[in-house]
């Protein structure tokens, strides 16, 4: 089983942060087994290419921007998620979204995906998230959790 | 009647870039190239801890982490006169080169040559035809018509499901696209290759850097892999014998694949060696550093006045006050103030970054883009600069590499093809894969220096920095994957008091300067032919043939964010 938790963003626009900071915070948090492979993809591209390779089971968190209120919390399930990134064309044009086309090309895509999003608060620039945004850590960790949880990953809280 | 164009924003590029042309008659008359996005990482660092410095540069951009995490050391040492051991400079060689060849590779394959390959002609084509083409051009062991034949069936069952995926967005069919089936064929196979290749490099930096994307093995000092002959858990003769592993692999692709597509598909756009020239002032600096103050380099660089080689003036050390002096910034056209007055460039240990927004005013302020000079001129930086330095400098593999390139491109085109093809659009595309070959026999050599330093007994790979009392400054800079690269700093009483990046793009994509002197980008697009001003594909190749990077990879997923191309009457 490979089953890969990737966090993304740029930690020194605020919000834009969240992803990275999620994933430590899983690592901080929680022990996992050593098939789940946790990653702080930052804002690479094509790096990530190798890493994201024929995995059983995805999961991206990252800021996203859906029209909703700051602080929402959303998540995309399989299909949705490649559908998801297929309607944007983001700034960052060599991110996430090119590696999963290119896994896709070359029949690595995931198994099963999952993207778990916040809509930011700010993007200024700063290495802090905003209190608004921290405080939905609870909610995306949680998220994380029942992701591994419902693969059949056995994920604890460390002491 | 003139039209205006705006394409906002760029894609295929890292980062947020608008580009505006005005077209007369077919062709661009005027440019504006336009940095949407702030980088106030500057002002992040000041009042903090220098060493922590380059890992917090090092996330400004995703795709140059390592660029920012050396050249962010190589200023704190320089403000501390450091030495550092031989060891930490091949370590930091490696992954400079590696990081550079995998830059080289992703550029070229998967973000600009969809915008000469036409990828739904390549279903035409027939693939034994295309396989015998690549044959007779390299002996590369992925050019059998078995491979030809499974990539074709590949894309046009994309085609025929309407999801072209990772080739959405591209000009299908536009009257630009001049290749012909089978060569568009053999561009998608190595494309897809390029995919699988690329992942070579990434494992270099990774096992060197102890991990990817973000490097962690980098210190102010040197680099904190401690050496072993034999030991666990640390950078040991097994570990580097796998390094050599990759680097060989790379070595075929660059040379026999890389390398000669660029020739190729440059021979069938001769047109475009005369597009794109724009600024012709050149700047590089020397890199791969081989003693312990850079004194000695493996690959040399300097300025070029006039695009005339004969005019070459070296930058010799990382002290070399020639390099130090000459760069100044200025905001006249930027979204900045400067205390003292918005009409003169100021010296980055001088520099500040305090924001003034306006609206795009193209007699104004009108870019997140400072504007930087040298010796008051602005110069184009990159890979062609830095090929043209090399040549310039006597660089012996350069000039191997160069002349084996274009008498290639003369063989396949039929006509004799100089080096002053270079200074142009498709030139820079020739440039960067002639560096990538340089880059690739470094890589050997420096793999060759560790590991005999090594067999010396000489384990070192750190000296201990040490902060005095009192204010020094200090200046980094690194021949990175898009040109010259400097990171320049104040430290006062152990802490950052001034921090400025001085970065290739700002270089190449920089607004008109104090003087109205338009940046290399808004030079080179002048004269470019428009064939459609809705599908305008020849601007995207001119600033493409830059490797494009924003340096601020901002990059919120947008679910409604499409690229917008408008076209109004000026």
């Amino acid at each position: 089983m490979k089953i890969v938790v990737l966090g993304v963003g740029n930690t020194l626009l605020e919000d834009e942060g969240i992803g990275v900071r999620a994933v430590e915070e899983l690592q901080h948090r929680y022990t996992l087994p050593p098939d789940v492979q946790v990653i702080d993809g930052g804002t690479a591209g094509m790096e990530l290419l190798e890493s994201l390779e024929d995995a059983d089971k995805l999961i991206i968190v990252d800021c996203v921007r859906v029209n909703q209120p700051p602080a929402t919390v959303i998540r995309r399930i399989d299909d949705e998620v490649p559908a998801f990134f297929r309607t944007k064309i983001s700034p960052h044009q060599i991110g996430i979204s090119d590696v999963l086309a290119a896994l896709q090309l070359r029949d690595r895509f995931p198994k099963h995906l999952a993207l778990i999003g916040i809509q930011p608060k700010s993007l200024e620039t700063g290495i802090e998230l905003t209190p608004e945004i921290a405080a939905t850590m609870p909610q995306v960790l949680a998220m994380m959790v029942e992701e591994l949880t419902n693969f059949g990953v056995v994920v604890t809280e460390k002491a | 009647m003139s039209k205006r164009v705006t394409i906002d924003p760029v894609t295929r590029i890292e980062g947020h870039l608008r580009v505006d042309v005005e077209v007369e008659g077919g062709k661009v008359s005027k440019a504006w190239s336009s940095g949407q996005m702030w980088r106030g990482v500057e002002n992040i660092l000041i009042g903090r801890d220098p060493r922590d410095a380059w890992a917090i540069t090092q996330r400004i951009c995703g795709v140059c982490t390592t660029v920012h995490a050396i050249a962010s050391v190589r200023a704190v040492e320089n403000a501390l006169k450091m030495e550092i051991p031989v060891n930490a400079q091949y370590i930091r060689n490696l992954i400079i080169l590696a990081h550079g060849l995998h830059d080289h590779i992703v550029h070229f394959y998967h973000l600009s040559a969809l915008d000469w390959v036409d990828v739904v002609s390549a279903t035409k084509a027939d693939p034994a035809k295309a396989a015998s083409l690549a044959q007779s051009l390299s002996s590369w062991s992925g050019n059998s018509v078995q491979e030809f034949k499974k990539v074709q069936d590949k894309i046009k069952g994309f085609v025929a499901s309407g999801q072209l995926g990772i080739f959405t967005n591209g000009y299908w069919g536009h009257p630009a696209m001049k290749l012909p089936p089978e060569v568009n064929l053999l561009a998608v196979v190595h494309y897809l290759q390029a995919l699988e290749v690329q992942r070579y490099a990434n494992k270099i930096v990774t096992i060197l850097g102890s991990k990817s994307p973000h490097i962690q093995n980098v210190a102010v000092g040197g680099v904190a892999n401690p050496l072993a002959l034999d030991s666990q858990s640390v950078l040991t003769v097994e570990r580097l014998l796998a390094v050599k592993e990759w680097i060989d692999k790379l070595d075929d692709f660059v040379k026999n694949v890389y390398l000669v597509d660029v020739a190729a598909i440059g021979a069938f756009y001769a047109d475009w060696t005369t597009y794109g020239k724009g600024i012709v002032d050149y700047l590089s600096v020397p890199d791969i550093p081989l003693d312990s103050k850079g004194t000695q380099f493996a690959m040399p660089g300097g300025h070029i006045a006039n695009g005339d080689v004969s005019t070459f003036k070296a930058i010799t050390s990382f002290n070399d006050k020639y390099f130090t002096d000459g760069v100044a910034e200025a905001v006249k056209h930027s979204w900045y103030e400067y205390s003292g007055g918005d009409d003169k460039a100021l010296h980055p240990y001088k520099g500040e970054t305090k924001a003034k927004y306006t609206d795009f005013q193209e007699n104004g302020k009108y870019s997140w883009l400072k504007s930087p000079t040298f010796y008051n001129k602005p110069m184009q930086v990159g890979p062609l600069a830095h090929v043209l330095t090399m040549f310039a400098a006597g660089h012996a593999p350069t000039k191997e590499y160069a002349t084996a390139a274009l008498d290639l491109v003369s063989s396949i085109a039929k006509t004799k093809v100089g080096i002053d093809a270079l200074h142009s659009t498709i030139g820079r595309h020739a440039a960067r894969a002639v560096r990538a070959a340089v880059l690739q026999d470094e890589l050997v050599k420096q793999w060759d220096l560790l590991l005999a330093n090594m067999g010396k007994g000489d384990l070192k790979t750190f000296n201990k920095p040490v902060f005095p009392k009192g204010e020094q400054v200090g200046v980094g800079f690194h021949e990175a994957p898009r040109g010259v690269l400097s990171h320049w700093v104040v430290i006062a009483d152990g802490k950052i008091k001034n921090y400025q990046c001085v970065v290739p793009s700002t270089w190449n994509a920089a607004p008109r300067n104090e003087k109205d002197a338009p940046g290399a980008y808004e030079a080179c697009l002048v004269g470019n032919p428009i064939a459609d001003p809705e599908k305008p594909l020849e601007v995207l190749r001119t600033v493409h043939s830059f490797d494009p990077c924003i340096a601020c990879a901002i990059h919120v997923m947008d679910e409604e964010h499409t690229e917008i191309v408008k076209v109004k009457a000026a």
